[in-house]
């Protein structure tokens, strides 16, 4: 509980940013609207005012900004909004029976869910695969670290058109399998570094206690090495459940995809509706933020179960 | 003869040249010894340890152990080492970390709960072993990390300053527990110390060692009984004993003060 305090106040102060940045983002569009309303706005023409500052405007014409509140088409919606526009497409639908429909965020999220989860399970498989054979030979880790760094280097938004167009001229015809790909792509990178750090954290000690023992390398690693990296693994599960959310929908955002939350975030911005944005944008971090909760839970059962409760 | 050495040397190749570690170190220790190496940091004491137990390489010299060389009687499992820190696994239970080398070495089901019960008892952490290491006191990891040395019934049992971070208190008892469990096991023991007073109590034989080269500059038989209260401390034999160790520890140390 004394948690929520500080986060709270941020959350507060972020929200104050927030609503304090609607008037003036949304001034323009305001007097616009008073304009064609019959009201009389300074300056009157609507060029001179796309010239001139937004505070300026805001100062002029102070009784047009409580306006940029209510705009239907926003620039920048207010949080309350943002709210309204979540609820219509998740909660209200689904009360509707309706959850699965195509303009549900539900629908969205559920299509963008599958693919993170997708590319998690693949992306962690191939971190821990490889830092195993990092940690187990000096010949992997040679060959394999420089392209693991330096696969983090190439921009993903250049890749992912590449990967689905690639998978495209194989015949997958399935959405999520490149979807799922670029996901692992960002995902394995943290999961690799973590268990490289976690599958070496033990101590010299640790290591000849087992030596005495006269212990098999398999017995080493099993008994020692794996056990050690659990805590090192759960914080990068953590960021690489994140990061393959990302990596979900940048996917989404090329080549015309028509679902998920990355689809809507483009839509919207194709159709000029930036509550559409928003609303999906939201999703997607509530989405994050869940995903990250179930594995810290996750995290706190396991090592509490492996003897952590200090 | 249970460990031999003849003419034992180990130098390390450093940035800063050569360090002899060790350098003709000769000893013979019999079945059944309590044998002490003493002396100050960089004498080799430690080395020496390492080099019996196989986690160190001598450069030259022989080393034998029951008859074999020390890799051979590693991987026989001829030995048990306690390391300066108990070194438990914190994810393991007390009676998971004594279980550790018994499933290293596929005992038996039955027999590994029958072996962490019986040296659980042995070195009185009875009722802890469901418990985790930080629910412990140090000392009471250290017996636990001792009692993980007993576990898979080694017959000689390696020691490096095991008591070496524990307050004094503490350390006399854990010293008279130890006494009276090498009298009830009867296993041949190295043990390594700064400690005069925890030396000469233990041992049957006290190794002196003195560091630049480390070698050995002295070897004390001790006079005194197998039944050893704590209070034989204060018996002239005893404090005669230690007067001999410190004169050795001086004379190795000739260079300084």
């Amino acid at each position: 509980m004394r948690s929520v305090l500080p986060v709270l106040t941020v959350l507060i102060a972020l929200i104050a940013v927030w609503i304090s940045a609607v008037a003036p983002m949304n001034i323009r569009q305001s007097l616009d609207i008073a304009e064609r309303a019959g009201v009389s706005v300074v300056p009157e023409s609507a060029r001179v005012r796309s010239e001139t500052s937004r505070f300026y405007l805001m100062y002029r014409n102070p009784d047009e900004i409580l306006r940029g509140y209510a705009l239907d088409r926003p620039r920048l919606p207010t949080p309350k909004q943002v709210g309204q526009e979540l609820w219509k497409t998740t909660g209200e639908m689904a009360l509707k029976g309706r959850a699965f429909s195509k303009r549900s965020l539900i629908f969205h999220g559920w299509i963008t869910l599958q693919s993170t989860l997708f590319g998690f399970a693949l992306g962690t498989a191939i971190g821990i695969l490889g830092a195993v054979a990092i940690v187990c030979s000096r010949t992997a880790e040679m060959s394999l670290m420089p392209w693991a760094i330096i696969s983090q280097t190439i921009p993903i938004v250049a890749l992912a058109p590449m990967i689905i167009v690639l998978t495209g001229q194989l015949g997958i015809e399935e959405r999520a399998v490149p979807k799922a790909i670029i996901s692992a792509y960002l995902c394995f990178f943290p999961v690799l570094v973590g268990m490289v750090k976690g599958l070496r954290a033990p101590a010299r000690e640790d290591l000849e206690l087992l030596k005495t023992y006269n212990a098999s390398g398999f017995a080493t690693f099993w008994k020692l090495r794996l056990p050690a990296s659990v805590p090192f693994l759960f914080t990068s599960l953590k960021v690489g459940i994140a990061a393959a959310l990302v990596g979900t929908i940048v996917g989404e955002l090329p080549t015309g995809a028509i679902s998920g939350l990355g689809a809507r975030i483009l839509i919207g911005d194709q159709f000029g509706t930036p509550l559409a944005i928003w609303s999906a944008l939201f999703a997607a971090a509530i989405l994050a933020g869940a995903l990250v909760t179930i594995l810290t839970v996750l995290q706190k059962v396991t090592l509490k179960r492996m003897g952590g409760a200090r | 003869m249970v460990i031999q050495t003849k003419g034992l040397s180990l130098t390390f190749q450093t940035n800063d040249g050569p360090v002899h570690a060790l350098q003709d170190v000769t000893l013979n220790i019999n079945k059944g010894d309590f044998v002490s190496f003493i002396g100050p940091s960089g004498c080799g004491k430690t080395t020496l340890l390492r080099c019996i137990a196989a986690l160190e390489t001598p450069t030259s010299g022989g080393l034998s152990i029951n008859g074999r060389s020390a890799e051979d009687a590693r991987r026989a499992r001829a030995y048990g080492y306690v390391f300066q820190a108990a070194g438990l696994y914190p994810w393991r239970t007390i009676a998971g970390n004594i279980k550790l080398p018994l499933e290293i070495m596929r005992f038996s089901k039955s027999d590994k709960k029958e072996r962490v019960a019986k040296v659980l008892k042995l070195v009185d952490l009875d009722g802890f072993g469901n418990k985790f290491p930080w629910q412990l006191s140090g000392g009471m990891q250290q017996r636990a990390s001792i009692a993980r040395a007993l576990a898979f019934d080694a017959d000689i049992l390696l020691m490096d300053e095991p008591f070496g971070a524990l307050d004094e208190i503490v350390r006399d008892r854990l010293n008279e527990e130890l006494l009276a469990l090498w009298a009830r096991t009867g296993k041949t023991i190295g043990f390594v110390t700064h400690s005069i007073p925890e030396a000469v109590y233990l041992s049957t034989r006290i190794v002196v060692m003195s560091p630049r080269p480390g070698r050995i500059t002295d070897v004390i038989e001790s006079p005194l009984p197998k039944e050893r209260p704590l209070d034989i401390r204060d018996s002239p034999e005893f404090i005669e004993i230690a007067q001999r160790v410190r004169e050795g520890l001086r004379a190795g140390h000739g260079d300084v003060r």
